[in-house]
C-alpha cells in the first residue's frame, strides 16, 4: 500500500487532510479510536509545518506519503520550509501551559505519546519527519 | 466545519459544538467562549454530542482558559463527548485537569 498526498500550506487544508486519512486508514484494519488518533497526530505535525515553518503561504505545500510495511504504517512528510525538529523540543508539562495561559505546545505532546517512532532528517533544504506507528498486522 | 450555538439554561451558558475543530477554526471557539465570559457568565456548559473531531488548537483554547476560571470562579463544564474524542482528553491528561461528564445531567448534579 502506498498513499500520497500533497496540502497546500494553509489550514483549511487539514479537512481535506482528514478527509484522505480516513479514506488510506479505512482500507486497514485498525480500530476507529486508532484510526482517530494516528489521523490527529499526522495533522499535528501538518498543522505546525504550515503554521510556523509557512506562515500559512498557500502557494507552499508540504507533502505526505503513507507507506504500510509489515506491523507497521509509516508517515513520511515532507516540506521545504523553515526545520523544525520536534525530537528537540522539550515537552511543557501540562500544568506550565495551564499556568502560563498559553494555546499552544499541546499538539507535539499528542504526536509522542500516539506514534511509537518519530524520526526527522534535514538535507538540502528538505525536511522529512517520519511518524511510525506499529500495530498488529 | 465547526457550528457553535448558544442557549442560556437556568443560569447556565450552554454552548453547542458541531462538527471539527482544528487549527483553521479554533478561534471561532475561543470567541464564544470569551463572549460569555464578558457577559458575565458564571456557568459555562459545553455539550460535545455533535463534536466529532478536536485537534490541539481546540484543546488549547480550554485550556487557556481554566487557571482564569479557577480564579474568577467560572464553571466550565464539558459533557456527552464520543468515546473517541474523549480519549484525546485523556492522552493529554486533561481529564484529570477539566470537569468531564458523561452526560448534561451529570454535569448539572455535580
Amino acid at each position: 500500500m502506498k498513499h500520497q498526498m500533497r496540502i497546500s500550506c494553509q489550514t483549511t487544508a487539514l479537512s481535506e487532510l482528514r478527509v484522505f486519512l480516513k479514506k488510506t486508514l479505512g482500507e486497514l484494519r485498525i480500530s476507529d479510536i486508532d484510526q482517530h488518533q494516528i489521523t490527529l497526530a499526522v495533522e499535528e505535525v501538518c498543522a505546525n509545518l504550515i503554521i510556523h515553518s509557512h506562515n500559512c503561504n498557500a502557494q507552499d505545500y508540504i507533502e505526505l506519503n503513507v507507506k504500510q510495511n509489515p506491523g507497521k504504517l509509516i508517515f513520511e512528510i515532507t516540506d521545504e520550509g523553515k526545520a523544525f525538529n520536534m525530537l528537540d523540543y522539550e515537552v511543557p508539562d501540562l500544568n506550565k501551559v495551564k499556568g502560563e495561559k498559553r494555546k499552544g505546545g499541546l499538539g507535539i505532546i499528542l504526536v509522542k505519546k500516539i506514534m511509537d517512532e518519530i524520526e526527522f532528517e534535514s538535507s538540502k533544504g528538505t525536511n522529512t519527519c517520519r511518524l511510525i506507528k506499529w500495530f498488529q498486522s | 466545519m465547526l457550528t457553535i450555538e448558544t442557549l442560556q439554561e437556568n443560569g447556565h451558558d450552554i454552548l453547542f459544538l458541531k462538527g471539527e475543530v482544528d487549527a483553521s477554526n479554533s478561534v471561532i471557539l475561543d470567541e464564544a467562549i470569551t463572549k460569555l465570559v464578558t457577559a458575565g457568565s458564571s456557568s459555562i456548559l459545553v455539550d460535545g454530542t455533535g463534536l466529532e473531531y478536536i485537534s490541539s488548537a481546540g484543546l488549547g483554547v480550554f485550556m487557556s482558559y481554566l487557571e482564569d476560571f479557577q480564579e474568577k470562579e467560572i464553571d466550565l463544564k464539558i459533557y456527552s463527548l464520543s468515546d473517541r474524542v474523549f480519549e484525546v482528553f485523556k492522552i493529554l491528561g486533561l481529564d484529570q485537569l477539566m470537569q468531564i461528564y458523561p452526560d448534561k445531567k451529570t454535569a448539572l448534579l455535580a
